[in-house]
């Protein structure tokens, strides 16, 4: 589109006209060179200063990263978002993707499941992390509940043990995505071709057959952006840390998102707060670049 | 509607996908009941009674001592996310406009660049943002959350407008042209009329990401104009004294309702903006 053309007589209204679409994208440029670019770079710079709880621009290489190599409690949140990303993506995959075939099987108050499975979406990570920090309470939760209800045996103290307390956050996380996972999906399965559907139910294959060999595999974008949202979900989560755990018990379900928080901010180590949040950044980029990519590629294809 | 299911009829596998449907009803449902019944608890009932355990006295105790120790909070979430809403959804009408009627050179690179300020992780910014409000007068003041929020929330709210209105035939705005209509003329009398769908989803995705925003609350506010997620999360979070778990979920409540009331009530458009907002480009 070219709006050069239709002024051909160059009054200063029309000069005016032509530079306004600039003059009101001009905030919104300035904005995004500055707060986003400009900003990754400072981070970028910090992460190579010796600052702790002010900037100081002593340039110190890449002292920073040896550090949060060295760090241990570093090593504990990133084998936690390994742990946490891969079972919170997993998990909500399948049930996402089960709750959204059972749905689109014709069944009554559809709206109304839906908007069950969903409403956990609409919720802060803080007030979900509230309700479900108290739901695992060892000793006053389900843990009692299920004790109470005749399961003699029955123990739940996760909470409060280094070894498992990365699992309730998958638990929250997972009850607090599933039901997008679904509507994603939901949405994909309504617009696949009935007619391939009909064709394999006339060579007499069956409906779960039907869905495992030819509706999921025509379904491959979808599986794609859920898992991409997913693992971005799963790299900046903290808010979630932040109301259940803190982190604890001692820094056992750190995040990556929580130790630069805390060490940023409250421990003044800007330098190596600074390391870390480039390292998120550069997972951030691992995911979405080839996303992206994938994205404009078959853009062009249509 | 289409549907693949073959003759809805009583049969073995319809029973079993409803029993498991309805089944995760009730587990998605599990942890609301389970903080209304908390909320509206006596200390005393909470430690003999269990999770689901109905309240032997119906207590507003809990509603009324969380009400005293977030409103302000509350009153400061509102602050923050109105202004921001607003600001943040007409600069992203106006950037939506532009980059689809009126690209000029650098018009789709710019839109590149903001494209990935959806999958920005705030962390890499919060510093140097901190430094700029500082600078600016506005650490620690909703004005400055307001700020911060208009800012990074540009790239969802331009991306919400910018493939709407791509969707719009040029030769409607091009036939204004001729007839002699102005950029803003034929943004008001012609775009806007049209718009009202796509204002709504970008209202209502803003208003969630704002009302439940934390790190930005944490990082960047301080005592009086702290919002209600970061008042919750000190609430819940205390040490000091015996656990009041009925003020805390009441607290918790309180956070929560005004997000959940906009998806009852606007459930159609939360969805559309989820959705749009996860299938970028």
């Amino acid at each position: 589109m070219s709006s050069v053309a239709v002024f051909s007589k160059a009054s200063p209204f029309d000069a005016l006209q032509r530079w306004l679409p600039k003059l009101v994208l001009a905030p919104s440029m300035f904005i995004v060179l500055v707060g986003f670019y400009g900003y990754i770079l400072w981070t970028f710079l910090l992460s190579f200063t010796n600052s702790t709880f002010l900037p100081t621009y002593k340039w110190v290489g890449l002292a920073q990263y040896a550090r949060l190599f060295d760090n241990d409690r570093w090593w504990v949140a990133s084998k936690n978002l390994a742990v946490f990303g891969g079972m919170f993506i997993g998990i909500t995959l399948v049930i996402g993707v089960l709750l959204a075939v059972f749905l689109d099987q014709r069944i009554r108050r559809e709206g109304f499941i839906r908007t069950i499975y969903l409403y956990p979406m609409a919720l802060s990570m803080i007030v979900t992390g509230t309700a479900w920090k108290w739901l695992l309470n060892p000793g006053m939760g389900l843990d009692k509940l299920l004790r109470d209800w005749g399961w003699e045996g029955f123990r739940l103290d996760w909470l409060i043990d280094p070894d498992r307390v990365v699992y309730c956050l998958v638990i929250a996380a997972v009850w607090q995505a599933s039901g997008f996972i679904m509507a994603m999906f939901l949405a994909g399965l309504r617009g696949v071709d009935q007619s391939i559907i009909r064709a394999a139910q006339i060579d007499g294959a069956s409906m779960p057959s039907i869905y495992w060999k030819v509706v999921l595999p025509s379904l491959r974008p979808v599986f794609f952006s859920a898992v991409m949202i997913l693992a971005h979900i799963a790299i900046k989560s903290f808010d979630l840390v932040a109301a259940m755990t803190a982190g604890g018990p001692g820094y056992s379900s750190d995040l990556p998102a929580m130790f630069m928080y805390s060490f940023t901010f409250s421990r003044g180590q800007m330098g190596m707060g600074s390391a870390s949040a480039i390292l998120m950044l550069g997972a951030i980029l691992a995911i979405i670049v080839p996303y992206l990519y994938s994205e404009l590629r078959t853009k062009r294809h249509d | 509607m289409t549907s693949l299911a073959t003759k809805p009829g009583i049969s073995l596998s319809r029973i079993a996908i409803y029993t498991v449907l309805i089944l995760a009803v009730l587990l998605y449902l599990v942890p609301l009941v389970v903080m209304l019944l908390t909320s509206f608890k006596t200390p005393e009932d909470i430690s003999t009674g269990n999770l689901l355990s109905w309240p032997t006295v119906v207590s507003g105790i809990g509603w009324v001592k969380a009400w005293a120790t977030v409103n302000g909070y509350f009153w400061n979430s509102i602050k923050i996310t109105v202004p921001a809403v607003l600001i943040s959804t007409a600069i992203g009408a106006l950037n939506g406009y532009v980059l689809s009627m009126w690209r000029f050179r650098g018009s789709q690179l710019f839109f590149g660049l903001l494209l990935f300020g959806c999958f920005l992780p705030f962390q890499t910014v919060l510093l140097p943002a901190s430094f700029t409000l500082g600078k600016m007068g506005l650490a620690s003041t909703t004005t400055g959350l307001v700020f911060v929020h208009v800012v990074y929330g540009l790239a969802f709210t331009t991306l919400f407008f910018r493939n709407y209105y791509v969707s719009i035939p040029d030769a409607l705005v091009k036939a204004a042209r001729l007839d002699g209509a102005g950029f803003f003329t034929i943004f008001r009398m012609i775009i806007l009329p049209m718009s009202t769908p796509i204002i709504m989803v970008c209202l209502i995705w803003q208003f969630t990401q704002i009302w439940n925003d934390f790190l930005f609350g944490v990082v960047f506010s301080s005592g009086d104009s702290q919002p209600i997620t970061v008042a919750l999360n000190n609430l819940v979070n205390t040490s000091t004294g015996a656990k009041e778990y009925n003020v805390d979920m009441a607290a918790a409540m309180i956070a929560g309702l005004p997000t959940l009331l906009v998806y009852v009530v606007a459930g159609k458009y939360f969805v559309r903006g989820l959705t749009a907002g996860a299938v970028k480009g």
